[in-house]
């Protein structure tokens, strides 16, 4: 009895001091980081996400609309089941108010579904596919960092300048391999060259060699790897002990970001042309940025890690305008406000959810030219927003008015 | 027509690493009746045994070829004298359980100290480049893959077929007491034969190390494959084994080039049917 006396004071204490923020559910905010963190995308975004997610939450206080903020995290292994019965669970149970991150395209179409049936609020930094913002897209659900166009008009374009005018396709076999893909393709057949053929590989192989092999006697000049994480270093690795490219063949690899970049070494990744979202050396306030995160974790983020940073951010600030952690009045408060942090400098969210800012054209340096640790890229161009990403009366969305 | 050649050539070089593994893995149930699950990880301890070697001590990839295999060996027989051998009175379960509970303690620990991302490792530049075959680009690494792994399956198929070392292991499996009464030192020989297949283990992550990266996972990638090639050959079966080995890896290059989105299961597939018609497996005896 006593102790139910003591117990009952103290949630009446609890409730007293978050009547401030009445309007928050359960008196705390609540950010979960689902993804990849111990599969082929545990650097991509991995358990370095989750420590950019606290990150962002320190820098802001720690409270959004008087309420405290919590971020958790949890590994899906990049399978759609598991990760939609871990949001289901955080939804349901946890007191989740959002999920963020969402790494690999099968599981950010499972997740963002799925939120739109609780009316929560899904922040993807991690997937590719366009489809998030078109033909699937939800008003709760929104795509940050990049996306499978950014990166077809970003490489992809750049190849094609160069000559690069028949390609074949390795391409990793689920939605996001298909969606960049399709993207590619596309690009490059309205710049007037070819598709000679592709091949589907499954995630996480380890073998590429007979893959190569295809893609070497098809006579393409570039091979687009249609895949990420350690799927692409891997293919990138074999490619070169085959003679690929001593053989007069380019790779584009399509989705390549700072992480990979390091775990492959200078000496293998020279000269890749690739497209990000962010460079932390990009000017002086995200080489601070990225300093602050070397020295949590001992490596540069990249654009999922930074994106990250900036959707948390995103978030907090748009409950605190709203007010609230409602679904509905904070989706409302991020359509609206402008998007200004290290990340993205002049952002804004379209209808369909998608953050259109730039993205950055960039080519691996040479072992020679980096003396920084991390420094690794030559930034080639800046691709504007408008350019890199949909229009997003044209992405098929049925939030857009046509 | 050029390019089915190279498919082959490179079903047989995966091959090569089934054979491998799958020999490790039958000689220790041919022997022992223990289902080692922590293959995938002696495997994976032998690629990162090199890649510290190397790191820490400047070995290169030749002594490491030695060095490695040796150093895992001994682990597993302190593995298998202290802990493995408690268990060969009771069901057969239990040291599966304990194996896989080792796997996974031992990748555990690697993913926690390493990351989930490899570690590279270069080939000994003497077997670096490749060489033009007319229908295919050769790497010379791969080439030494497929001849070496040949020699240690033949090795170890002569040594437990032909030797007499390998007649008293053949002949302790059958009947322990009697071996042990004619003065051979039977425990002793179980705890040999498990390392020798946990070196046969590491052996092939050493050569892996410079094809794939070396990384914590790199073991359970291949685990699951090398019991499907077990399971096919007949369980025990070493003969079995290595052919069943190359072969699987050649159906599996082939599929590469048919119909690539089903490179991952086509191993299974053939195991569910070899199953059906032959459930003691190719080269299995009937119980």
């Amino acid at each position: 009895m006593r102790k139910n006396l003591i117990a009952s004071t103290a949630i009446l204490l609890a409730m007293g001091t978050s009547a401030f923020a009445a309007d928050v559910s359960d008196g705390k905010v609540k950010i979960g980081i689902l993804n990849d963190q111990s599969g082929v995308y545990a650097d991509f975004g991995g358990k370095w996400s989750y420590e950019a997610a606290k990150m962002a939450v320190e820098d802001y206080g720690g409270k959004a609309a008087g309420a405290p903020v919590e971020v958790v995290t949890a590994d899906h292994q990049n399978k759609a089941d598991i990760a939609s019965n871990i949001a289901r669970q955080w939804y349901d149970t946890e007191q989740v108010d959002s999920i963020m991150e969402l790494t690999s395209s099968s599981v950010g179409l499972a997740v963002q579904a799925l939120s739109k049936e609780k009316k929560k609020i899904t922040i993807n930094t991690g997937a590719a596919t366009t489809e998030l913002t078109g033909k699937q897209c939800s008003p709760y659900g929104f795509h940050w960092a990049y996306d499978t166009h950014s990166l077809a008009v970003g490489t992809g374009g750049a190849l094609v300048k160069q000559g690069g005018d028949s390609w074949f396709f390795l391409t990793a076999d689920y939605a996001f391999g298909y969606s960049l893909e399709e993207n590619t393709a596309t690009f490059v057949k309205e710049n007037g060259g070819t598709v000679a053929g592709s091949v589907r590989h499954p995630l996480g192989t380890t073998d590429y060699s007979s893959f190569l092999l295809q893609a070497q006697s098809s006579g393409a000049k570039v091979i687009g790897l249609a895949n990420a994480g350690l799927d692409t270093s891997n293919a990138i690795k074999q490619a070169a002990e085959f003679g690929i490219v001593a053989g007069g063949q380019r790779l584009a690899a399509l989705l390549f970001t700072l992480a990979e970049v390091h775990g492959l070494g200078l000496e293998a990744a020279q000269g890749l042309t690739l497209t990000e979202g962010f460079y932390w050396n990009r000017d002086e306030e995200s080489a601070k940025f990225g300093k602050r995160f070397f020295e949590r974790t001992g490596r540069m983020p990249n654009m999922v890690q930074a994106g990250t940073y900036s959707a948390v951010t995103q978030y907090l600030k748009a409950i605190d305008k709203a007010g609230t952690d409602d679904g509905d009045a904070v989706s409302k408060a991020l359509h609206e406000m402008p998007v200004s942090d290290v990340f993205a400098q002049n952002g804004t969210v379209a209808p369909n959810g998608r953050m259109i800012h730039d993205m950055y054209l960039l080519e691996v340096k040479k072992p020679g030219e980096s003396d920084i640790a991390w420094d690794y890229f030559k930034v080639l161009a800046t691709i504007p927003g408008k350019d890199a990403f949909i229009d997003p009366a044209k992405s098929g969305c049925d939030l857009v008015s046509q | 027509m050029q390019a089915l050649f190279g498919q082959l050539l490179i079903g047989l070089i995966n091959g090569s690493f089934y054979a491998l593994l799958s020999l490790g893995l039958a000689v220790i149930f041919g022997l022992l009746r223990v289902i080692n699950f922590a293959h995938g990880a002696q495997y994976m301890l032998g690629a990162f045994v090199a890649f510290l070697l190397l790191q820490y001590f400047g070995i290169g990839y030749w002594a490491a070829l030695i060095v490695a295999p040796l150093i895992v060996g001994l682990l597993g027989a302190v593995i298998e004298r202290t802990m493995l051998s408690r268990l060969y009175n009771l069901d057969p379960l239990y040291g599966l359980l304990f194996t896989f509970g080792l796997a996974l303690t031992i990748e555990g620990t690697f993913r926690y100290l390493y990351g989930a991302s490899g570690q590279p490792y270069a080939p000994p530049p003497l077997l670096a480049g490749g060489t033009n075959l007319g229908f295919m680009f050769l790497p010379n690494y791969r080439g030494w893959v497929v001849v070496v792994s040949l020699l240690a399956c033949l090795g170890t198929w002569l040594l437990i077929e032909k030797t007499k070392l390998g007649s008293y292991l053949r002949a302790a499996t059958e009947n322990a007491t009697l071996v042990q009464v004619f003065g051979v030192n039977v425990p002793v020989l179980l705890t040999f034969t498990y390392a020798l297949g946990a070196a046969l283990a590491a052996f092939a992550g050493v050569l892996a190390a410079p094809i794939y990266q070396v990384s914590p996972l790199m073991g359970s990638n291949m685990i699951i494959v090398v019991f499907a090639v077990v399971v096919v050959g007949g369980m025990g079966s070493i003969m079995g084994a290595i052919v069943t080995g190359y072969m699987l890896g050649i159906a599996e290059g082939l599929t590469k080039v048919f119909y690539p989105e089903a490179s991952n299961i086509v191993i299974f597939v053939i195991m569910a049917i070899v199953l059906l018609l032959r459930p003691a497996g190719l080269f299995g005896r009937d119980a």
